[in-house]
């Protein structure tokens, strides 16, 4: 226990002197909390989307944190420590690799929360954004959310070996799949077949559940769902393909 | 540790192939062989990182692979090439591993044995390739073991700093742990082992102590020399210990085996001719190489 408890605050530690980290998992989605309201036309409630631009963005930068930690730093720290050979080195020890690994989605989960709380308070705080109607939903979505993106991670680190294409296999699915999530079009805007597809994705059922918890509604049982399984199948691909070296 | 006919396949290649030795406490055992010689998976299977296709290990009554977790509270690793995270400080890197034991060496004090106290706060990116090298050694002597594995110590380091890295190897086992060290070094064998196994194609092709491997072998030597008088090269053929005399301008070239400079030296002080510049070029471990494997004794860092 002792071990497993210096070891997460290591890997605390080595966050906060990664700025290329920290910079895009918390300070940007709150930046662009800042940035999007400030628009004038994103604080008027518009008539196809029926409610404010911030409103709607709010839920979404949330799954936009979400997703930079999974596909970005997860396999980019997970791929790093296999080439550098610090989980072979851990493996000589009585501690194993397997806790370093658990110490990094510890620190990544609390990250994300972080910047969950960080993006609802500077939108309540800035622009009078409502915070979740339904609280327990709210923690109900975030809870499937972070296992889901940090699944998509950590399978993404056992079957890529370098850490440049780790960050190139996490460019190429973040622009679609936050695409999905209605970063550059609202979903409520987009075309219905396309937000079928959204309902599948990981980050799109993401939305989807944060959305339901913010009208005050628990997440629908297919974004729980679809959450669930990307946690549970990716989960265990990554438990079976992942190497230690 | 005992280790019996080892053997490890990598698919249909054989890397290991029946290797078999024992070290004794308190011991530094040296594995030396070219680059793919299978002294790296060696080791690895001492250190239960690799379990074998066949053929038994026993470190300290311990088998790797069934007491793994006993083994590694008594057996530290340096792995080739391992390397931290680079924000990583010295100090933190000590301390997170000495908490991965119940009863730790001082850390504080392994960083002075490694003269790191004053880099105690810099990351392990800003340090040179010899600290990051004692560093590692640092991190398998942590848990204070009862023997250290030491994995292509000084590959890449610069001469000053190889040498201070094998004072440090000896300054370990005056601590009394057995050390394990693998390397493509001859001189560094030489200089540190007390025993010695000559690995080529995953065979052990000789083992004994770096003088006995030299004598067994009986390789040749060379001694030169600038006689101050008339020489008769008769004079030093006729000895057995010499194989050839060779002149380069005034200087003579004996090349021989056995005690060649004892002979040479009185052969000439019963005929009264001084020798000027007498040198000896002792037989070492590369022309032992040679002998045992018919092959020259390649490795990069040489070729530079």
């Amino acid at each position: 226990m002792r071990a497993m408890n210096r070891l997460t605050a290591v890997e605390f530690k080595l966050f906060l002197r990664d700025p290329a980290a920290y910079f895009w998992t918390l300070l940007f989605p709150v930046a662009l909390v800042v940035v999007i309201g400030s628009l004038p036309s994103s604080r008027e409630a518009g008539a196809e989307l029926g409610q404010r631009g911030i409103d709607h963005f709010t839920p979404v930068l949330v799954v936009l944190s979400c997703a930079l930690t999974g596909l970005f730093v997860t396999p980019a720290y997970l791929v790093g420590y296999r080439e550098k050979g610090v989980l072979r080195r851990l493996s000589a020890t009585p501690v194993g690799p397997v806790r370093v690994l658990v110490a990094q989605l510890v620190v990544q989960t609390a990250v994300v929360a972080t910047t969950t709380v960080l993006v609802l308070g500077t939108a309540a705080l800035l622009w009078d954004v409502e915070p979740p109607a339904n609280p327990g939903g709210f923690l109900l979505a975030f809870a499937l959310s972070v296992p889901a993106v940090l699944a998509i991670g950590l399978f993404l680190a056992s079957v890529i070996r370098t850490g440049k294409a780790a960050t190139g296999a996490g460019s190429m699915l973040f622009f679609p799949l936050m695409f999905f999530a209605g970063l550059y079009v609202p979903r409520e805007q987009m075309p219905e077949a396309v937000n079928r597809i959204g309902d599948y994705t990981p980050l799109g059922a993401s939305v989807a559940a944060f959305g339901d918890a913010a009208r005050g509604d628990w997440p629908g049982p297919a974004a729980v769902l679809v959450l669930a399984a990307y946690a549970v199948v990716l989960g265990v691909a990554a438990a079976r393909l992942f190497r230690w070296e | 540790m005992v280790v019996s006919d080892l053997r490890v396949r990598y698919g249909r290649r054989t890397v290991v192939d029946g290797i078999s030795f024992e070290v004794g406490e308190g011991e530094i055992f040296g594995i030396l062989g070219p680059n793919g010689a299978g002294k790296t998976t060696t080791v690895e299977c001492l250190a239960g990182l690799r379990v074998p296709d066949g053929g038994t290990v026993s470190v300290l009554g311990l088998d790797p692979w069934r007491d793994a977790a006993g083994l590694r509270r008594v057996l530290g690793m340096q792995l080739q090439s391992g390397e931290l995270p680079e924000k990583l400080r010295v100090a933190e890197a000590m301390e997170l591993y000495a908490s991965f034991y119940e009863e730790p060496a001082d850390w504080r004090e392994l960083l002075a044995l490694l003269d790191l106290t004053e880099r105690a706060d810099s990351p392990f990116g800003r340090l040179s390739g010899g600290q990051k090298q004692r560093l590692s050694i640092g991190l398998a002597l942590v848990g204070d073991p009862r023997v250290a594995v030491l994995d292509e110590l000084t590959t890449g380091l610069d001469p000053a700093a190889r040498r201070d890295t094998w004072e440090l190897v000896e300054r370990v086992r005056d601590r009394g742990i057995t050390v394990v060290l693998v390397t493509h070094f001859l001189e560094e064998a030489e200089r540190l082992c007390d025993r010695l196994a000559v690995v080529d194609r995953g065979r052990i092709v000789a083992l004994d102590s770096p003088a006995g491997l030299v004598a067994a072998v009986n390789a040749e030597q060379r001694v030169r020399f600038r006689p101050t008088t008339a020489l008769d090269d008769g004079l030093l053929t006729a000895l057995p210990e010499v194989t050839s005399v060779q002149r380069h301008g005034a200087q003579v070239v004996v090349t021989g085996t056995g005690n060649l400079v004892y002979a040479v030296a009185s052969a000439l002080a019963r005929q009264q001719i001084v020798a000027a510049d007498l040198r000896a070029e002792p037989a070492g471990l590369e022309d032992a190489f040679l002998a045992l494997t018919g092959r020259r004794f390649d490795h990069p860092d040489r070729q530079r």
